[in-house]
This record gives structure tokens, sequence and C-alpha cells, in this order.
């Protein structure tokens, strides 16, 4: 019986651990100096100590490069710096809205929140009381009917970018990236414009869908039609060649094999707008009670109950502000997740 | 199973070849042009409307309604509005959502691209995967969950950086402060709104970062380049414009957002350069303000505002579009 001795790769860019070693050497010395520099100097909070934790180890660091590498060992490293600092600025927000919300929403959260509508309390009474049932389904019914109007629009004008490739195509996809910045108010004072003033004079859950349907087609769209892109060419040649008309190749090859992307498109836009309030605030009228008819009466939605529960301001609607905004945050986490999951599962095959 | 082959009684016609579609296909292409061309029509809807409903307030204003900054709402003993005495001017909300905007994209701006240089250039791949995702799901953040953090959360310490601001470079005169009220003010809507368009700016500059050619950061690492002299010499060169059109599709996010807007920033109809002093508003943070007690001549007014920013909004991104498109890579 022979040993057979592997061959073990080597990796001379890998860090040696005396490397290693200094590195860490010039942390721990920077945290020392931070604290040294901090109770000489006149500054003082949290603020100071990021600051000057930031400098002193950019110094130390780009010093130590400088002497075992030269000048632009030391601009790599100070650059490296400042990117770093960078990242952890702009991944702070996210971490404290996250817990923030956490810490805050769970004293709010309870049982009866899903059971009550907010018909026969008022914000200001004990949290267990009332709940927000109303604008649960509230928040469902208008971000479905804002989903039945965009999917199949946003659909079309992915297959027109994607399929037909007409003249305009190039057009056609400015003009929908440009949608896709309308601010929200001014989708809420179109419809406001359009159809609650001439037509109806009155707020209805349904005028705040066609709000959201114009937030949610661009989205829907450009998902799509990236998610169209991604066909092979092969698919729709080959329905070509078996005869199809491209209608046929559409419906039967194309739109089926995107089909996960397209339920990401459509996840994403439901992501998009479920949280949206200016054009709620401005169209649907907020009702207190649970309202399953879109076309008459005040409709409640997550966003105005958040919304309505902060402007009072007191302890009560301040903690059924967070509850909200948890419950709100939570449906956008799990669409997001499984926008994700079914995006790795289409891009893996 | 069987083999047997059914012979058709008829030998089918040859069919005749043809480049011209068929009936469905014309249905089809039809169909779906009709949809293709939604997007046009919204954005036409959406200007006729509101230029509609606006119109009689922006004829009677005329170049007031740019121009001037009072908002005022006269009416005689009886109720009725004087119309002659009555003004709109946006002026003041125009600064005020141009201060803010702005100072969100110079707060933004260097994290966003240090942040999408890290996790194109130094990320080790499992951060990274992770971090895009992070930045991804931030994105999609609702903007009244921003409006509240940044109320609870982010305002205190805003306010304390405010005050070192007026304490070593009071002498600019942005960060001048007559009357101390660090609370509410326009800086903390930036900064709230900075946080907000960070998402968009990182995965904007990201994409654009990650075509910078390959065989150019290899050249510059065969010369011996360090990890920055790699980023100075090839990516950021590569990138430049592209970089640009990110922070003008932030800018134009920025410009519209209303409700993060109305809750951290202390509304107040006037024209506020002071960036730390606590009073200022935008366009559309206004427009929800007054919406609420608005009369019907006021509405009109609003909804000529609302004109005057869907077209200055979608100015901003149709410019940021085509610098992202022109700079190489696709769109967003």
């Amino acid at each position: 019986m022979t040993t057979i001795s592997a061959v073990v790769p080597q990796k001379p860019w890998a860090k040696s651990s005396q490397e290693k070693l200094i590195a860490a050497g010039i942390v721990v010395l920077s945290i020392i100096a931070t604290y040294a520099f901090v109770e000489v100097t006149p500054l003082k909070g949290k603020l100071a100590y990021f600051v000057s934790y930031f400098f002193i180890y950019v110094i130390l660091d780009s010093l130590y490069s400088l002497t075992t590498h030269g000048v632009s060992a030391a601009k790599d490293s100070i650059a490296k710096g400042f990117i770093t600092a960078g990242v952890f600025v702009a991944v702070m927000p996210m971490i404290s809205i996250l817990l923030t919300v956490f810490m805050r929403g769970r004293r709010g959260l309870n049982w009866n929140l899903f059971a009550n509508d907010m018909s026969v309390n008022s914000v200001n009474d004990p949290i267990g009381q009332g709940g927000l049932l109303h604008a649960l389904l509230g928040t469902a019914i208008l971000v479905a009917i804002a989903l039945i109007i965009s999917l199949p629009i946003g659909i079309l004008t992915a297959l027109y970018l994607t399929e037909v490739k007409g003249r305009f195509a190039s057009p056609i996809r400015f003009l929908v990236q440009a949608m896709s910045g309308v601010p929200s108010i001014v989708a809420g004072l179109f419809i406001l414009s359009a159809i609650v003033y001439p037509i109806t004079k009155s707020y209805s859950g349904i005028m705040g869908s066609l709000a959201l349907s114009i937030l949610m087609i661009p989205t829907i769209a450009r998902t799509s039609e990236e998610v169209l892109l991604l066909i092979p060419n092969d698919l729709r040649e080959a329905g070509v060649a078996l005869g199809g008309t491209q209608w046929r190749t559409v419906a039967m090859v194309v739109v089926p094999a995107a089909k996960s992307g397209l339920i990401t498109a459509v996840i994403l836009g439901i992501a998009r707008v479920a949280g949206e309030t200016a054009p709620i605030v401005l169209l649907t009228g907020g009702g207190e009670r649970v309202n399953a008819n879109p076309f008459s009466g005040p409709m409640g939605s997550l966003p105005f109950y958040i919304w309505k529960a902060f402007a009072v301001g007191t302890e009560e609607s301040i903690t059924r502000a967070w509850a909200g905004i948890f419950v709100l945050l939570a449906i956008v986490m799990v669409l997001f997740v499984a926008a994700r999951f079914l995006g790795e599962r289409r891009t893996s095959k | 199973m069987s083999n047997d082959v059914i012979a058709p009684k008829s030998i089918p016609a040859k069919r005749e070849l043809t480049t011209v579609p068929r009936f469905s296909d014309r249905v089809f292409r039809g169909i779906v042009t009709g949809g293709g061309f939604s997007s046009l029509l919204i954005l036409g809807l959406i200007f006729a409307f509101l230029a509609y409903q606006g119109f009689s307030v922006l004829r009677s204003q005329g170049i007031h309604f740019i121009t001037g900054s009072a908002w005022e709402v006269v009416t005689d003993d009886s109720g009725n509005i004087i119309a002659s005495d009555t003004k709109f001017g946006l002026a003041a909300m125009l600064i005020g959502t141009m201060l803010c905007a702005i100072i969100a994209v110079v707060i933004a701006v260097p994290i966003s691209v240090l942040t999408s240089l890290y996790l194109t250039f130094y990320a080790p791949p499992f951060i990274k995967k992770i971090m895009i995702a992070v930045i991804d799901l931030m994105a999609a953040f609702p903007s009244i969950l921003f409006g509240l953090w940044g109320f609870f959360i982010l305002m205190p310490s805003v306010e304390y950086w405010a005050k070192l601001l007026h304490k070593y470079f009071g002498f600019i005169p942005f960060f001048k402060m007559e009357v101390p009220i660090y609370t509410r003010s326009p800086f903390v809507a930036g900064v709230v709104l900075a946080v907000m368009i960070i998402p968009i700016i990182t995965s904007v500059s990201r994409e654009i970062f990650s075509q910078t050619p390959l065989d150019r950061i290899q050249a510059a690492y065969a010369l011996g380049a360090t990890r920055w002299s790699m980023v100075k010499a090839v990516a950021l060169p590569y990138a430049r414009s592209g970089v640009v059109g990110g922070a003008m599709l932030g800018l134009g996010r920025a410009m519209g957002e209303t409700v993060a807007v109305y809750t951290v920033l202390n509304v107040v109809y006037q024209v506020n350069w002071h960036v730390l002093l606590g009073a200022g508003g935008n366009v559309a943070s206004m427009i929800l303000l007054k919406f609420g007690e608005a009369g019907p001549q006021e509405i009109k007014a609003l909804m000529a505002a609302g004109l005057v920013l869907f077209l200055l909004t979608l100015l901003v991104n149709s410019l940021a579009n085509l610098i992202v498109k022109s700079s190489g890579g696709k769109g967003r």
C-alpha cells in the first residue's frame, strides 16, 4: 500500500500568519490609541470614538504599509480605509432600521391586532384594544386591484420591448424608465384630477389602487423585460420552426419559460407599492372599520394606519405606529425574500 | 403502442409561403403594441389632467408661479376669494426641494461610490452576495419607514451633527443660524433622503463598475498597480459618467419624495437658505400639507404645483437615464 500525498495548493497571495498578526496588532493598537486620544482631547461621544478610531487606524495602517512597501502601498491602505468606512456608513442605517422596528414594533404586537379593527377604539386606547385587521385587509385589496390592472399592462409592455421589438421599442423603454421616476404624490394628484373631482367626487379604495398601479406598472414592465431578455432565442426559433405563429410561440413557449421570473416581477411590484403612503393618504379616505368593498366608502390600509397613528403622537399611538411598521416591513421582507428565492432558482437553472 | 402509420386520406393543399403575418399574429401584435404604448398614454394623461386642472392658476399667476414665493389665499368678509390678491408662488418650495435633494446627493454619492467600489473590487464573494441583497432590500423599504426612523432615531444625532457644523463651519452662509432651532431642518431631511437614495446610487454605480473591461483591470495589475491605483486609473474613469447618471437618478427620487420629508421636516412656507434652521419644505410635502384644508381654488394651485414637480422629476430622470445609457452600460 502506497500513500499518495496530494499536492497542497499554494496560495502565494494569501496573507501569512505573521501578516495577519500585524494586521490584528494595528487594530488593537488603534483601539487603545483612540481611547487615549478621546480621553486627552475635549472630544466626547460615540461620534468622536468612531471618527478618531477611523483616522488613527488609517494613519497607522498606511504608515505600516509605507515602511514595508512604499508610497503606493500607503495610498492603497488609505483608500481601503475610506472604502471600508463608506460601506460601514451605508450599512449602518439598514441595521439601525431593522433593529428599531423590531425593538419598538414588538411592544405593540399582539394577536388582537389581527382580529379587530379600530371602529370602536381610538389610537389612544391601551395597547391590546383594537387592531389593524381593516388595514391589512385594505392593503391586500388595494394591492390586489392594482396588480390586476398593472400586470397585463406591464407584461404587454415588456413583450412589446422584447418580442415585437417595434420601431418604437427604444422610446418606449425610455418612457417606462421615466415613468418609474414619477413621484408617488403626482400619481395621487393625477387620479384626483382625472377621476375623483370630475367623476366620482368621493374617496374609495379603487382610487388608491389606480394610483398604485401607475407606480407598479414600470416596476413590473422593467423586471419582466429583463427576465424575457434572458430567455434564449433558441426557444423562440424552435417555436417558430415547429410551425407556431408568433402568438403561439410567445404564449406557449416564451412566457411559460419565463414564468418564475415573471412571478418575481409581480412580487417586486407588490413590494414597491405595499408601503406607498402619499397617494393612499390623498385618495382612500382611510376608514377605521373593515370595508371589503373597494368601490364605496373609505378604505383603511397599513400605510394610512401608521401615518395616522404617528400624527396623533401620544405614547400609545406611536407604539401602534411601530407595530404597524413591523407588520408592513415583515410583509415587504417576506415578498422580497420570495422574489430572491425565485430569482436564484431561475439563474441557477 | 402500434406502429401503424395512418395515411392521410388526401394530401393537404400546399401552404403558401409568405412573410405576411397571420390574422392571429396581427391581433397579437396589435394588442402588445397597444400595451406597450400605455406608458406614453399614462404620462400624457398625467400631464394633460394636471395641466387642465392647474391651467386657470397658471394663467392668472403666469411666471410668478415659478418665481414668486408667496402662497396666500385672500378672502373677503363673506369668504369669497379675491383673485387679484391671491398669490401662488412656488419658488420657496422649489428652493427647498433643491436644497434637500442636493444635500442628500452630496452625502449619498461618496458613500454609494465607496460601497459600490467595495462590492465590485474588494468584497469576498460571500459578503458581496449578502450585501447586494441587503442593499436591494433597503431600496424596497417603504418611505414612511424611513420617515419614522428618521424622526425618532436619526434626528437627535443629526441635530448634534448640525450643531457641530454650525460651530466649526458657521462662517459659510448656508450654515448660519440666527435662531438656534436645529430640529426638523432641511439638513435633517437631506440626511434621511440620503439614506433613502444610497441603495439606488449604489446599485447603478455597482452595475457600471462591474462592466469595467477585465483586460484593462488585468493590464493595470500586470503593470504592478495596487488595487487603488487600478481603481483610480481604470475603474473610475470608465464609470464616471455612469456614476453621474446614478447620482441624478437619486436626485430625481429625492426631489419627488413626500412622506419621509413631511415626517422629518417642519414644513413652513418660506424661503430658507439656512439648511440647519428648522423650517423649510419641498413641493411634494407642501402639497400633502396644504391638501387637507385647501379650498377649490387652492386645490387647482396644488395641481399646478404637482405639474411642476412632475415635469421637474421627469426632466431629471430622463437626463439621468440618458447619461447611464450612454455610459456603455444598459440602464439600471
